[in-house]
């Protein structure tokens, strides 16, 4: 047949595909094959927790195994269906996206864990592990593609089965809450829309290691600051950043504790992922032009959301003031844009997604063990259940950025960086926010642990069982500690992943090994 | 809407409709169509048949429920994309294959499952949604 001489090495890729190379689209494409398995047994509740979990550790050991691979070779790419870049899609694994697409997959199964206890038969029926694993789906595509179409694309499959996770139970503060949380994230969703068509429109490519390397020739005819500015006030949207934070106070104290969990450790860490990706590596100079406006954004996210968890009494909504101060903390370094400074916000990143899921965790655990989550009615819970005391120690120390828990280095190198680039008052405000943390944080502790239960006799009988939650926050515990007493390891990869951010050359020639060649 | 002429022809126009999504399927590689518009067309066969003969017949005609057959459907588009795996192609990539079934041969591709797989899930999933809205409304 005439059609199979024709060369066709001029669109498609002729070298086979390593094994190895699988591993970029194993963190996207086992989830994925789980969920649809999960979808067909919905009615085996039974079965669902075993298979969830067997999944994510599969999907875990595929990021590790990536992440490896990325930290020994550099950026790993793997084009789909065979086209060419920038025809097809990319996907490109650096070591940013990798180390965060492991640190999310990571969590995800600690929080599958706790499912076990936290969602019963009737939210399984409801589909909790199916969504769970497409939303892990969405978030490793977000980590690894390397198209910012594709983002766009994966952004709406977490949001999706989001959607169905916060709504499990259906009550009507649920409806309420996921009804604020649906309109001003579709709200955002099409800001980020508009902005990739104007891109697309500018650029005539989708690809970014593609869009890194014109944007230099584009930046005398091209609008790149409007794109800038709009990819930075629909990514701002999805990580929860002054003044557009509104919807995650408004809905992350609704669902399950378990939900709440994944989603305040890890969804506000793909819109900075995002931001990082785009402000950082696709469009450097307008990043430094807008570098002042996004300073006092991290300030103002950071001191204004932990003022907001001072004044609140439910567990619920203190954590979720605590997640919006955190992204303030993370903006701080995207604002500096210096090594020191990116390296910083990933680490913080790291710490964030660890500590604020295992205090999600801690939340449940308390309202299992002191059948509140009110600051008003809890007390007493350090006589009865002195480990869960502990552990809420640690976590509060992680989160204040105090030692010997995991806060405490991304902090300092990113005061450092601020000081550096002689921003001062940025400092202070870091430093403000940690002071300020530690007492919306010690207030928490002093009044849902330490003092007696109002109106009560202490009591010694403990009465719940808490083994899930202690094993959950125990897994997560450990990597909080490693990353406060032993931070080398973790800080040579979120240096690797700054570098690679500032300087995109390796992740380019990924993509494009032809050209670099050259 | 139980009106009888509207019983006696649902059946009748479902069957048709089924056959119509099909062949919208099978058309759609080179031609307009393609899985999603033909698991809408699916759909709303069933939608129809529903409203004129009560939900449950319609569960009963799919035997399987329509959520799994919206996770089958996945399940079949994202096998097909792992079958590049077998053959040292990336992610996705379109594989053909001819067989020849009682004399004619048959142009098979991995395209073609991966479509096959859309139409069930959008199939699964709007019915779904139809038949959850319609039982609401007679029940």
């Amino acid at each position: 047949m005439a059609a199979e001489t024709i060369d066709i090495s001029n669109a498609m890729l002729t070298a086979p595909t390593a094994l190895g190379d699988w591993m970029l689209v194993a963190p996207v494409g086992l989830p994925i094959l789980f969920g649809a398995v999960l979808l067909m047994v919905r009615h085996e509740t039974r079965l669902h927790a075993g298979i969830a979990i067997a999944g994510l550790l599969l999907t875990l050991g595929a990021n590790a195994a990536l992440l490896l691979q990325v930290l020994a070779d550099g950026p790993q790419v793997m084009t789909m269906g065979r086209w060419l870049p920038p025809f097809g899609i990319s996907f490109t694994a650096d070591a940013l996206g990798a180390s965060l697409a492991f640190v999310a997959t990571l969590v995800a199964s600690v929080c599958a864990l706790y499912a076990m206890k936290d969602i019963g038969a009737t939210g399984r029926r409801y589909g909790f592990y199916p969504f769970l694993m497409l939303l892990m789906a969405g978030v490793g595509g977000s980590f690894l593609t390397g198209d910012i179409f594709n983002l766009y694309v994966w952004f709406e499959v977490f949001l999706i089965s989001s959607f169905g996770l916060l709504i499990l139970g259906s009550t009507d503060r649920q409806l309420d809450g996921a009804t604020k949380y649906a309109i001003l994230n579709l709200v955002g969703t099409t800001l980020f829309l508009t902005a990739t068509a104007y891109l697309y429109g500018t650029f005539g490519t989708l690809n970014m290691a593609d869009i890194a390397r014109k944007a230099d020739a584009m930046r005398e005819t091209g609008p790149l600051m409007t794109l800038t500015v709009l990819y930075l006030l629909a990514f701002g949207m999805k990580a929860a950043a002054f003044p557009v934070n509104f919807w995650l106070p408004a809905s992350y104290h609704t669902p399950r504790i378990v939900t709440a969990a994944l989603f305040g450790g890890v969804l506000t860490k793909v819109g900075v992922y995002a931001l990082l990706r785009v402000l950082v590596m696709l469009f450097p100079v307008e990043r430094a032009e807008l570098s002042g406006v996004i300073a006092w954004v991290a300030a103002g996210t950071m001191v204004l959301g932990i003022m907001g968890a001072i004044a609140q009494s439910d567990i619920r909504r203190i954590l979720g003031f605590v997640v919006i101060s955190g992204v303030g903390v993370m903006l701080a370094g995207l604002a500096l844009g210096t090594e020191t400074g990116l390296t910083g916000t990933i680490l913080y990143a790291f710490h964030s997604v660890l500590a604020m899921t295992a205090l999600y965790l801690l939340a449940g655990v308390i309202k299992e063990l002191g059948g509140s989550y009110s600051l008003h009615e809890l007390g007493g819970l350090y006589r009865t259940y002195p480990a869960m005391g502990a552990f809420a120690l640690v976590l509060m120390l992680a989160v204040a950025g105090l030692p010997p828990a995991s806060g405490l280095w991304p902090k300092i190198m990113l005061v450092r960086a601020s000081l550096d680039a002689g921003w001062p008052w940025l400092s202070f405000a870091i430093l403000l926010t940690g002071l300020l943390t530690t007492i919306a944080l010690g207030r928490m502790y002093i009044l849902a642990i330490w003092r007696n239960r109002p109106g009560q006799a202490p009591s010694d009988a403990a009465t719940g069982a808490p083994g899930y939650g202690y094993g959950s926050m125990a897994l997560l515990c450990v990597p909080i500690i490693l990353l406060g007493i032993y931070p080398e390891p973790f800080i040579r990869v979120a240096e690797a992943a700054a570098s690679g951010l500032l300087d995109a050359s390796a992740y380019i020639g990924a993509v494009f090994p032809a050209e670099a060649a050259q | 809407m139980r009106t009888l002429i509207f019983r006696t022809v649902a059946p009748y126009l479902t069957s048709l409709m089924i056959l119509f999504s099909i062949f919208v399927l099978l058309r759609g590689h080179n031609e307009p169509g393609g899985g999603f518009i033909g698991g809408l067309i699916a759909a709303s066969a069933f939608a129809i048949y529903g409203i004129a003969c009560g939900v449950s017949p319609v569960r009963r005609a799919l035997y399987f429920h329509p959520m799994a057959i919206s996770g089958f459907g996945l399940l079949v588009s994202a096998i097909s994309g792992w079958l590049s795996l077998a053959f040292n192609v990336p992610f996705m990539t379109g594989l053909w294959t001819k067989v020849s079934v009682l004399g004619v041969p048959v142009d098979l591709s991995t395209v073609l499952f991966f479509d096959i797989g859309v139409y069930l899930v959008v199939l699964g999933s709007i019915t779904s949604v139809a038949l959850a809205l319609e039982e609401r409304e007679h029940g």
